[in-house]
């Protein structure tokens, strides 16, 4: 939290004195929506005990697959079940190497990274540069009419009201349903979860499928919203992105979608910026790494884990240590 | 026993190539191209000439001695996926070299060489020293130092090292000519670049394969909490593994600035470090089979490029290929072993009625 704030701080400043902050806000709320879909997707699938690596390439083979659905059919919404069933595939392919023949689940996500990156590539050639259909613009009557907070939040369309629903959902079930529970019983301790009854192997299969199905949505989020249409390489590093930002959030919802946000605001800064300081705009995709890592070396410090001690109803929230299970193979006598 | 199991992984090996060939040529066909004219194009345009080996070597070089240091880590049970920021740092270090130091041709170069080690060996110990005292995992923090180089690259790219008079993200200015490693003939690969390729792959062989520390190295990788009870000093091993292989990979930067570019570029590594993550997977992560491995990798990378000139397909073919392959085989030997467990396992049960 202390480096949520030191980075934040000024970055608030900055955007203050960028322009209208309603109208920034809002930008910086739609633009973190795919990468808002691609992290919390990531983040169900680990807290469920299974990585996948193949994010980057994922984001990139749906992205192109929603578009190009979208683009074939006319229609967004096939653009966005398209996106949604490629990046599914991709992780359950994971999941039943993890599950089924125990293969490291780092190694078959790197190769699915690869593979996918390229396929991208090979099949998207048709879409690159086409014009193509995007999503509508749906203002959400009054609501949209409050002062800043109706610029911010309720002028946008569909895919961005998504990704905010989204987080409360994923908060909600998370620490407040019995599956929510369950399922992070899985990450963390899956001898405990199956000996009181639950099925390991399929809750594995079920939250790596639907996270990988909103890594989807994220992707087709790219291509249908906010970086409009395909070319090679498209949304490269996004994945990465996500994939430090869910460390960074410590796998808690409501931090992950901060980290977008965070992501979404350098994002503004470095374009207003950019007629001051050329060149930063190139340097500052980069700056959510060394943040990410810094991040680490902090929560990993004894001092910032008794933190979480001393105030025990922050304790979620502040706390940074990976599910127990992650990456490991469970083997069901 | 063993001889039978070697036949069943042999077994797999050939499903999983099988079943990776049918895949693509489907995938070929999709595409509406003709999968046979499209493998033939992949021979003839990496073997079919001189010049075309040439360019076959030229990739296989970075890709051998990228393949070589991660065949060390992995050995340490460690996911160096920071090695393609190992290989940046080497080529910004190797700039550097060719551009400020002084004096004749193979001064500069041997300077660059060794400039070019050291960055790689920065870069990686920066990774280690992270997992090991930071507790930050490697992946990421091999991830967030490859990105950083990155970010470094294109700075110096279009800032302090940029062309005279243009500030664009083509690279810098090509380096002097006799700072080019030396060519064979009218060819564009280097003898220098095939001696420090092989000399890698053989290195890296012998120092796992008939030493005392690749041996603790592999104990390490196999059971930390053991060899350390063993006296392995596991945290020193881990570092020492880190340095070496960034060093090798700061190595394959090198020859990718001062043999190929022969300037400094914002795509220096070629992702030739993620490549040999994949060649070092299909190689069952030995030493021994890296260098054919790393060879076919490179000829498929080479000859896509003929698939976009004759059969307009994207280049991408070729990884697309790489990646179905690796992939097949992973699914292939795990779907063996795990057969081979379940047999084990319902042999006993039957055994113990």
């Amino acid at each position: 939290m202390l480096v949520v704030l030191l980075v934040s701080s000024p970055l608030v400043f900055a955007l203050a004195i960028a322009g209208d902050l309603d109208v920034t806000t809002g930008t910086v709320v739609a633009g973190a929506a795919p990468l808002v879909y691609a992290t919390l997707g990531e983040t169900i699938t680990e807290k469920a005990g299974v990585v996948n690596l193949s994010l980057d390439g994922s984001l990139l083979l749906s992205a192109m697959a929603g578009f190009g659905a979208a683009y074939t059919s006319g229609n967004v919404i096939v653009g966005f079940l398209a996106a949604a069933a490629a990046s599914a595939l991709v992780a359950l392919i994971i999941a039943y190497a993890g599950i089924e023949l125990r293969l490291n689940q780092i190694a078959v996500g790197f190769v699915l990274f690869l593979l996918t990156t390229k396929l991208s590539a090979l099949l998207g050639e048709p879409f690159v540069r086409q014009p193509g259909p995007a999503v509508p613009k749906l203002e959400i009557p009054l609501l949209a009419d409050i002062p800043f907070l109706g610029r911010a939040l309720f002028q946008h369309n569909l895919s961005v009201y998504g990704s905010i629903v989204l987080i409360a959902v994923t908060y909600w079930f998370f620490y407040r349903t019995r599956p929510g529970l369950e399922m992070q019983a899985v990450g963390e301790r899956p001898e405990t979860a199956f000996a009181r009854g639950i099925s390991v192997r399929w809750s594995r299969y079920f939250y790596t499928g639907l996270g990988g199905a909103l890594v989807g949505i994220g992707g087709a989020a790219f291509s249908l919203d906010q970086k409009f249409g395909w070319s090679e390489g498209h949304v490269r590093n996004f994945g990465w992105i996500a994939l430090a930002i869910v460390i960074f959030g410590g796998w808690h919802p409501i931090r992950v979608a901060l980290g977008c946000y965070l992501f979404g605001a350098l994002q503004v800064v470095a374009l207003k910026l950019q007629p001051v300081f050329p060149g930063l705009s190139q340097v500052l995709p980069i700056l959510p790494f060394p943040t990410m890592i810094l991040t680490l070396v902090v929560i990993n410090r004894p001092g910032f884990r008794a933190l979480g001690d001393r105030f025990a109803s922050l304790r979620n929230f502040l706390a940074s240590e990976p599910p127990a299970a992650l990456g490991t193979n469970f083997e069901q006598q | 026993m063993s001889a039978a199991r070697n036949r069943a992984e042999i077994r797999g090996m050939v499903i999983a190539v099988l079943g990776a060939t049918v895949v693509v040529a489907l995938l070929l066909l999709a595409l509406g191209a003709n999968p046979w004219e499209a493998f033939k194009l992949l021979v003839e345009g990496s073997l079919g000439s001189k010049a075309k080996l040439s360019s076959t070597l030229l990739v296989w070089v970075p890709l051998v001695i990228a393949s070589a240091s991660l065949v060390i880590t992995y050995s340490a049970g460690l996911w160096n996926i920071g090695v393609e920021g190992q290989i940046v740092m080497g080529a910004i270090f190797a700039t550097w070299a060719a551009r400020t130091i002084p004096g004749p041709g193979w001064v500069v170069i041997i300077a660059g060489i060794v400039a070019g080690v050291v960055g790689g060996i920065i870069w990686g110990l920066l990774v280690g020293v992270l997992k090991t005292h930071g507790g930050v995992n490697e992946i990421f923090g091999g991830l967030g130092l490859f990105f950083v180089s990155l970010g470094l690259t294109t700075y110096l790219v279009i800032g302090p090292w940029s062309r005279e008079g243009v500030a664009s993200t083509s690279g810098t200015d090509l380096f002097a000519r006799d700072v080019w490693f030396p060519k064979i003939g009218s060819l564009e690969i280097s003898w220098l670049s095939l001696l420090l390729a092989a000399a890698s792959i053989i290195g890296v062989y012998i120092l796992m394969r008939g030493t005392i520390y690749g041996l603790r190295l592999k104990a390490i990788g196999h059971n930390m909490q053991s060899s350390a009870r063993l006296g392995i000093p596991s945290n020193r091993y881990m570092l020492s593994a880190f340095a070496a292989a960034g060093g090798l990979a700061g190595l394959a930067g090198t020859t990718q600035a001062m043999a190929f570019h022969h300037k400094l570029v914002p795509s220096i590594s070629g992702g030739f470090g993620f490549l040999g993550i994949l060649v070092v997977l299909l190689a069952g992560f030995r030493a021994g089979p890296v260098a054919p491995l790393a060879f076919f990798f490179a000829a498929l990378s080479v000859g896509s490029s003929q698939l976009e000139l004759r059969l307009d397909l994207d280049s991408s073919v070729g990884g697309v290929i790489q990646g179905v392959l690796v992939l097949f085989v992973l699914l292939a030997a795990g779907w063996q072993r795990r057969r081979a467990e379940l047999r084990a396992v319902a042999a006993e049960a039957e055994g113990g009625t």
